[in-house]
């Protein structure tokens, strides 16, 4: 079967995707937003469209420090800076308005360093959980099917598959973040753990139709080898595993061109984890177990 | 299952959810339906309002009070938000623990309030009332702190039953005359009594208001303030008071307010991209599965159908990311409907009659449906446990509620649909009606 056939093909395709996030997440560093470093973002809307200098020359009443400000849409900008306290923050809000008597401030947002430290250490605590949680799920699911590659070895390749659906999504917004400044915030972190579970969705489908035909190899006494077994079983899910995924990408796109700015990012992260996900199932999850068999022959 | 039996069932799953999409319809829409007006619950970031984070200081709370400090907080601040008349405020407690120590949160959201200006000065004006002792034995040359002036006696505006506004008969002075609950009538009775003579002075947020000297023992609960107020300002402090006084300070750590207009035209684009992608998905499935994929998008309708019920009497508060997840899981939902009829596929390939197909379709998809729905239930359930916002929550909780309903329309209305349908013969047009794709 072409996926087993040429395993090598897929694992280097997938290693230099992950080699190229990598570098682009230790490189350029993670842009993180307010959700995890404090801070305040405010989106304030004019009449006509704002000229970037002139409202810069009328921030000078606070001691901003270091801000961002730019455009968004056609009149709006959007401006980011330190957390602000509530005095801070009205000066700041009549200072941007002031020279426009149709300007309105759409949307603010500050969270302060408490906020901030809570949601970092959340987020690391729940990825961790989810991975183990998935690990643990899949090796209780398997735990019949220990011939010839134990149960525990198949969790073993989902992690496998799950780090590659982590790493590549955090790797395009490392670019992202740096060349376009669109930020990491919660939504994302909850994104990649939705990624998470669904790619495990994906790769239990696989696995579940492995052991079935292992079964079945047993039960009919036919001298099918392990690759064959997997082979067959990859070729059986192919088209499910790319429809789902399909329609799942399909609802993901028509809500990152057409649904609101909100979840822009969102759908984008989902988008990029789940097209990663699908990729590890089908061409690295399971053509990884076939490796896994082989060093185990050889090491016997 | 007898063929008849199965169509009866298939009709009045179709009639419930003809109905189910009838009773969402006028219960959105109009106010003199048979339903009356239940409309879906929507969270600020598709309604506009302010969202603001204040963290307790509970440094000066005994560790087995806090909880009913909090408590006395949340009560307070929602009794202040009530009387400024917003719809369905949220005012609750949330603890975190940060770094190792714990944090006492209060959020408070106010939907529709766009005005964050006044929705903190509804909530920060709510005064902090304090009793302190002047400390005895100080010397009249030395300038001291107002910590070391003044010693806690624990008589707060916790302890306050109710400030009135009087006037001094002779005078014309306006007073504000304080009554304490029971608690408040005792701790005032003991200092009193046990203080003659040293100054009793009133806090008011932080500042000395009135520093009289307590003459005797006072049994009554009962308190007065004289100081030189206006008029005015007395009927405020009295208005103050009443509508509560904290029972611990509180700052401002997090703010979100949201326009009204960005919410809703968040609010429109969810929808459109809802329905897009219900529509997109729907083609896809007739090309390629047709039959099946009939049947496949009307199990897809029945399940929004359901899933919007459940959000509108549970009732779960939508969110953007909400909606995202609800459109997410609409992609996801086909997933039991795909694995069902690949299987059949592959037991028509190995020849079984179509009605076997689908019988053994079913069956052997189970396992798989079941273990996978279950990984993102897992999922679902942590990300919940670690949500820290309202959003997170939100998504969470609808992801999880699409899974479930999921399994459930692939299971009872596809197999149903498909069972009921009840084609027997196996010739060209059939194997057309269940093939797929394109013709090689």
């Amino acid at each position: 079967m072409f996926v087993i056939k040429f395993r090598k093909i897929f694992y280097s395709i997938s290693i230099a995707l992950i080699a190229v996030s990598l570098y682009g997440i230790l490189s350029h560093g993670l842009k993180l937003g307010i959700d995890f470093k404090g801070g305040s973002i405010i989106e304030a809307e004019y009449s006509a469209a704002p000229n970037i200098d002139t409202i810069k020359a009328n921030l000078t009443n606070i001691d901003l420090g270091e801000y961002s400000i730019r455009t968004t849409g056609d009149k709006g900008v959007i401006l980011r800076t330190k957390n602000l306290s509530d005095v801070e923050r009205v000066t700041l809000i009549a200072d941007l308005t002031k020279d426009d008597t149709g300007a309105s401030v759409k949307r603010f947002d500050s969270v302060g360093p408490i906020l901030g430290e809570e949601l970092r250490a959340k987020a690391s605590k729940s990825i961790f959980f989810v991975i183990l949680a998935i690990v643990l799920f899949i090796t209780f699911a398997f735990r019949g099917v220990s011939k010839p590659v134990s149960s525990w070895k198949y969790g073993l390749v989902a992690i496998a598959a799950l780090l590659h659906d982590v790493i590549v999504p955090t790797g395009v917004f490392a670019f992202l973040g740096y060349y376009q400044g669109v930020e990491i915030d919660s939504l994302f972190v909850t994104a990649l753990l939705v990624v998470l579970g669904f790619s495990v969705h994906d790769t239990i489908v696989v696995f579940d139709r492995t052991r079935e035909n292992l079964h079945k190899n047993n039960k009919e006494k036919s001298k099918k080898t392990f690759s064959e077994i997997v082979g067959i079983s990859v070729s059986q899910t192919f088209a499910r595993s790319i429809n789902t995924s399909l329609t799942t990408l399909i609802a993901l796109a028509v809500l990152y061109v057409y649904g609101p700015e909100a979840t822009q990012n969102f759908s984008l992260a989902l988008l990029i984890g789940i097209a990663a996900g699908t990729y590890s199932s089908i061409f690295i999850g399971s053509p990884l177990l076939v490796t896994l068999e082989k060093w185990q022959r050889k090491e016997n | 299952m007898n063929t008849t039996k199965i169509r009866i069932t298939a009709l009045l799953l179709l009639i419930l959810s003809v109905f189910g999409g009838y009773f969402l319809y006028s219960t959105e829409t109009s106010k003199d339906g048979q339903f009356g007006n239940i409309p879906f619950k929507l969270g600020l970031d598709l309604n506009g309002g302010t969202h603001l984070v204040y963290e307790a200081d509970t440094s000066k709370v005994a560790p087995s009070e806090i909880k009913g400090a909090m408590s006395a907080l949340r009560d307070t601040i929602e009794n202040r938000i009530n009387v400024f008349g917003v719809s369905e405020p949220l005012v609750q407690v949330e603890d975190a623990t940060v770094g190792g120590e714990s944090v006492h949160k209060l959020i408070v959201e106010l939907p529709g309030v766009t005005d964050t200006e006044k929705a903190i000065n509804i909530i920060g004006k709510t005064p902090v009332l304090e009793f302190k002792l002047q400390n005895e034995g100080l010397s009249t040359t030395t300038e001291y702190t107002m910590d070391q002036l003044f010693a806690d006696t624990g008589l707060t505006g916790r302890l306050l039953a109710r400030a009135d506004l009087e006037f001094n008969q002779n005078t014309n002075a306006p007073t504000v005359s304080l009554t304490f609950n029971d608690e408040g009538k005792k701790l005032f009775g003991e200092l009193t009594k046990n203080n003659i003579g040293r100054v009793l002075a009133i806090f008011l947020d932080g500042r000395p208001l009135s520093t009289p000297v307590i003459q005797d023992a006072i049994t009554d609960g009962k308190a007065q303030i004289t100081g030189q107020f206006t008029p005015d300002e007395a009927k405020k402090l009295v208005q103050d008071l009443n509508y509560g006084a904290l029972p611990l300070p509180v700052s401002l750590i997090g703010t979100q307010t949201i326009g009204a207009s960005l919410g809703a035209g968040a609010l429109h684009a969810s929808t459109y991209a809802g329905i897009l992608s219900f529509i997109v998905i729907a083609i896809f499935l007739i090309f390629w599965y047709r039959l099946p994929g009939v049947v496949a998008v009307i199990a897809l309708a029945v399940y929004t159908i359901l899933n919007l019920i459940i959000f509108k009497l549970v009732p779960v508060t939508l969110t953007t990311a909400g909606l995202a997840g609800f459109i997410l899981s609409i992609g996801m939902a086909v997933d039991a409907n795909i694995l069902i009829f690949e299987r059949m596929k592959e037991e028509l390939k190995r020849g079984l009659s179509l009605e076997d197909a689908i019988r053994e379709g079913f069956a052997r998809a189970w396992l798989s449906i079941r273990d996978s729905n279950l990984s993102s239930i897992i999922t679902a359930i942590i990300l919940y446990y670690f949500a820290t916002s309202a959003l997170i929550k939100g998504f969470s909780f609808v992801f999880a509620i699409g899974v479930v309903t999921s399994m459930f329309t692939a299971i009872t209305v596809s197999r149903t649909l498909l069972i009921a349908i009840g084609i027997k013969k196996t010739n060209a047009l059939t194997k057309f009606m269940f093939g797929n794709g394109v013709r090689k």
